[in-house]
């Protein structure tokens, strides 16, 4: 049986994680991967998302775009709990080394050691890198 | 002579190899788009920025759009779309490390 039956089937649930390591804006990949993300909603898998390197920069508060004539998306994070993607994981070290804490998040997430990171990543079925 | 950064301190090493190779009489470092993340506070990058040798102007509207308003460095410079352009007339010539 295809995997395509079981969604069709409401069967099979797999364990989706989106792997966010590229800063917004300077290219295209985090925008992208989000588009991605909402796309995976739609088929009721357990979607999680973990923010490692420059991905953590992804979700800084008070982006203010108007200057560089590009899409906001960072609202779109906080939008995410109404889709029922609420596994939000951001790695501690590479927070850190950014000068950043999770006060500068603009939305809940939790903040997880890289080996707990590796952990979760290694439970996956699926594991799609932006 | 203007050294310009467009890629993140974390992601590439642009901005080690212009503070190593430099020439700092006269020279300048002008961070734009994901460059500009290397001046904030805190982070890992700060103190090398310090102590840079030269004049460090960051791109405002992409510091701006990545969220960076109050939480960049003290002793960098800010700059809009023409002090871009004034800092490439005021330098004999441009090196973008891409």
């Amino acid at each position: 049986m295809s995997d395509e039956m079981d969604f069709e089937e409401g069967g099979a649930v797999k364990k989706f994680m989106f792997v966010n390591r590229k800063a917004p804006y300077g290219t295209v990949y985090a925008l992208e991967g989000l588009e991605v993300v909402l796309i995976s909603a739609a088929f009721d898998q357990d979607v999680s998302l973990a923010f490692v390197d420059d991905g953590v920069f992804q979700l800084v508060k008070g982006q203010k775009t108007d200057g560089v004539e590009m899409k906001n998306f960072s609202p779109t994070y906080r939008a995410l709990e109404g889709y029922d993607i609420e596994k939000l994981y951001v790695e501690r070290e590479s927070m850190e080394a950014r000068g950043l804490s999770e006060d500068d998040l603009l939305v809940d997430v939790q903040i997880m050691s890289a080996a707990e990171i590796g952990d979760m990543m290694a439970q996956q079925d699926v594991v799609i890198s932006f | 002579m203007l050294h310009i950064v467009n890629k993140s301190p974390f992601d590439t090493g642009s901005l080690a190899s212009v503070l190593r190779v430099a020439k700092k009489d006269g020279g300048a470092v002008l961070l734009i788009e994901d460059g500009v993340y290397a001046a904030t506070k805190n982070s890992a990058t700060e103190a090398s920025l310090k102590a840079a040798g030269m004049p460090v102007y960051v791109l405002q509207p992409d510091a701006d759009a990545r969220g960076l308003q109050s939480r960049l460095m003290d002793g960098v410079n800010m700059v809009d779309y023409g002090g871009f352009v004034d800092l490439v007339a005021g330098h004999d010539n441009v090196q973008s490390w891409l």
